[in-house]
């Protein structure tokens, strides 16, 4: 219900804030020189950004009256004629190769009895899993697309899908990649490479999407016996390190391992180090700066010279202190 | 008790010493709550209301999901400290609480643009923590800057105040005091078309006096808007600061990046 109201611009009697408010006419618009600045230009819903007859509308933005209007808070982006504004605190928008975090939040198995009653069914309701990974709707990751065990390469059978809940149960955290979208625009995920399955030895944090720059690789150990794995999505596992060759899989396949949800012992110095890097990157979140694997290490390096408590660095001085040691060092670094 | 304090007396000041016009003092805080997609708290004068997105995610009721757009879901709650004169729970059932969130969705429903997350469910939570009158308008308020910060996309802000009429002399943003002995409405209107997305009245309004009321609160609207605009900027600035600090990715010049 929406009615059309025309405001003649003019409050007589002054509002506590002074100024005039018919010059809100004026800071709609940035004049088509400014739009042109190679610099990040802030806007906000309703603002005007440039004429829709010249440009495009991407992402962020509607058009209204032959004008392109931004419709989040953030920053425009420019791709030739394609005008784009990109918020900078919002779900995660997945693309296709992604490497994702989620937790299983539903598994979703038609019984046998129910299957062969209705055969149809069976067809339109593959057996799945629903990952919640920090995007508009939850993720699904088919059957078809994890590991099963007994080797890489092999035909699902009826037995796989009645112990589903043995890969993978609510609740369990796991690393795959986008595989696809579907229509809708969810995300269908797999986990069809050594690298990824299920989590376990390790704490999640979840920080603002934004902050995960897309890197050469998102598998990150540091040297304090600690893995690091920087999903996309905003969601970060902290782990205690695995060797290579330890790893389950290969051509055996240990499926009770990959699958395994019982933590291996973890001593109290990988447990300080495995606090003290969620920490880290808490405060890192914190101040919103993005995260990366050389950022953390030598965050990491800065607390274990200091020689403090995982728990201190949340504390404000600390903090600053902290962000502060890492982002001057980077300036030096820059400059050399 | 009301009737021996003056609303608007012979100086022309009102009974908290405002102008007719004048409106209150307003502060929005965008850190108010971190564990949701986009929170604020919002204070006009004495009434304040904190509210916070979560979304756009996975429905949680299957039943409820559309195919072609999001649903908006907004829950409202009215602490029961938040008022001097009315100290009672109000439960989730309670007809004034519910009512407030039926207005709150109905004024969002045609500027959040729901059809780009098909599926998908936006929840609302608006918690009243203080009220002084124009509870709805700070409710209204306070969900646009929380939107704004969740990155949800909407057409413009939204910017509503409340404006009343005092023998003849129409004044903005009321006091509960001033709520209760006046006929007043609630205007929310969009900045940028100067479309209205809500008037709501609950009182009887004289038919000559109501069309300048809602002249008038059109009017306030940018100037509130002035104020939440000027808040998110800050904050978007705030944020990409941060971000710039730690640009320097693309020099992997450290060694410990494991391939693996």
């Amino acid at each position: 219900m929406i009615i059309p109201f025309s405001s003649p611009p003019t409050l007589s009697s002054a509002s506590r804030f002074g100024e005039d408010v018919s010059e809100g006419e004026d800071f709609y618009m940035n004049d088509g020189e400014d739009f042109e600045a190679e610099r990040a230009t802030i806007t906000s819903p309703g603002e005007s950004i440039t004429s829709a007859r010249a440009f495009m509308r991407g992402h962020g933005t509607y058009v209204d009256s032959d004008e392109v209007v931004a419709s989040v808070a953030g920053i425009i982006e420019r791709v030739n004629k394609l005008v784009t504004v990109r918020a900078l605190r919002t779900r995660y928008n997945p693309e296709v190769g992604d490497l994702v975090i989620g937790r299983i939040t539903e598994v979703r198995i038609v019984a046998l009895a129910c299957a062969i009653e209705n055969n149809e069914r069976r067809k339109v309701q593959p057996r799945r899993w629903k990952v919640d990974a920090n995007a508009r709707q939850d993720a699904v990751l088919m059957l078809s697309s994890v590991n099963l065990p007994g080797g890489v390469q092999r035909r699902k059978l009826e037995s796989d899908e009645l112990q589903m809940r043995s890969f993978f149960e609510e609740g369990d955290l796991l690393v795959a990649e986008v595989q696809a979208f579907f229509a809708d625009g969810a995300m269908s995920l797999h986990t069809r490479s050594l690298k990824y399955g299920k989590l376990r030895n390790g704490q999640l944090v979840s920080v603002p999407p934004i902050l995960i720059r897309r890197l050469k690789s998102h598998f990150c150990s540091l040297p304090s016996g600690v893995d690091l794995i920087l999903g996309l999505n905003g969601y970060i596992w902290i782990s205690k390190h695995v060797q290579d060759n330890e790893k389950e899989g290969e051509e055996g396949f240990d499926a009770e391992a990959v699958y395994s949800n019982q933590n291996d012992d973890i001593d109290d110095a990988t447990r300080t180090a495995i606090a003290r890097v969620s920490n880290i990157i808490r405060v890192l979140a914190s101040r919103s700066v993005p995260i990366t694997d050389a950022i953390v290490l030598e965050a990491y390096e800065w607390a274990v010279e200091r020689d403090s408590d995982a728990k201190d660095l949340l504390l404000g001085d600390v903090a600053d202190a902290l962000i502060a040691a890492v982002t001057t060092k980077d300036e030096l670094t820059e400059q050399w | 008790m009301s009737s021996r304090i003056e609303i608007l007396n012979e100086g022309g000041f009102r009974s908290d010493g405002r102008r007719q016009y004048e409106l209150r003092e307003m502060t929005f805080d965008s850190t108010a709550q971190a564990g949701a997609d986009g929170s604020a708290r919002v204070a006009h004068g004495l009434t304040e209301v904190l509210v916070s997105v979560f979304g756009p995610r996975e429905a949680r009721v299957r039943a409820q999901t559309l195919h072609d757009r999001a649903s908006i879901h907004v829950e409202a709650t009215i602490a029961p400290f938040s008022s001097t004169s009315d100290r009672r729970r109000r439960g989730r059932g309670d007809k004034r609480t519910l009512e407030l969130a039926a207005t709150i969705k109905a004024t969002f429903e045609p500027v959040v643009q729901t059809s780009l997350y098909p599926r998908s469910q936006i929840d609302i939570f608006v918690h009243v923590l203080q009220q002084d009158g124009g509870v709805l308008q700070a409710s209204i308020n306070a969900t646009t800057v929380a939107l704004v910060n969740a990155g949800v996309p909407l057409a413009d802000y939204v910017c509503a105040v409340t404006g009343g009429v005092h023998a003849a002399a129409p004044m903005l943003d009321l006091t509960s005091l001033e709520e209760n002995d006046l006929p007043h409405v609630t205007v929310a209107s969009m900045p940028r078309s100067g479309h209205l997305t809500l008037v709501s009245m609950e009182t009887r309004l004289h038919v000559d006096r109501f069309e300048e009321i809602l002249r008038l609160a059109g009017e306030a609207g940018p100037v509130i808007h002035k104020e939440m605009r000027a808040v998110v900027r800050q904050r978007t600035k705030d944020l990409l600061d941060g971000m710039g600090k730690g640009l320097r990715e693309s020099n992997p010049a450290e060694a410990m990046i494991e391939d693996e």
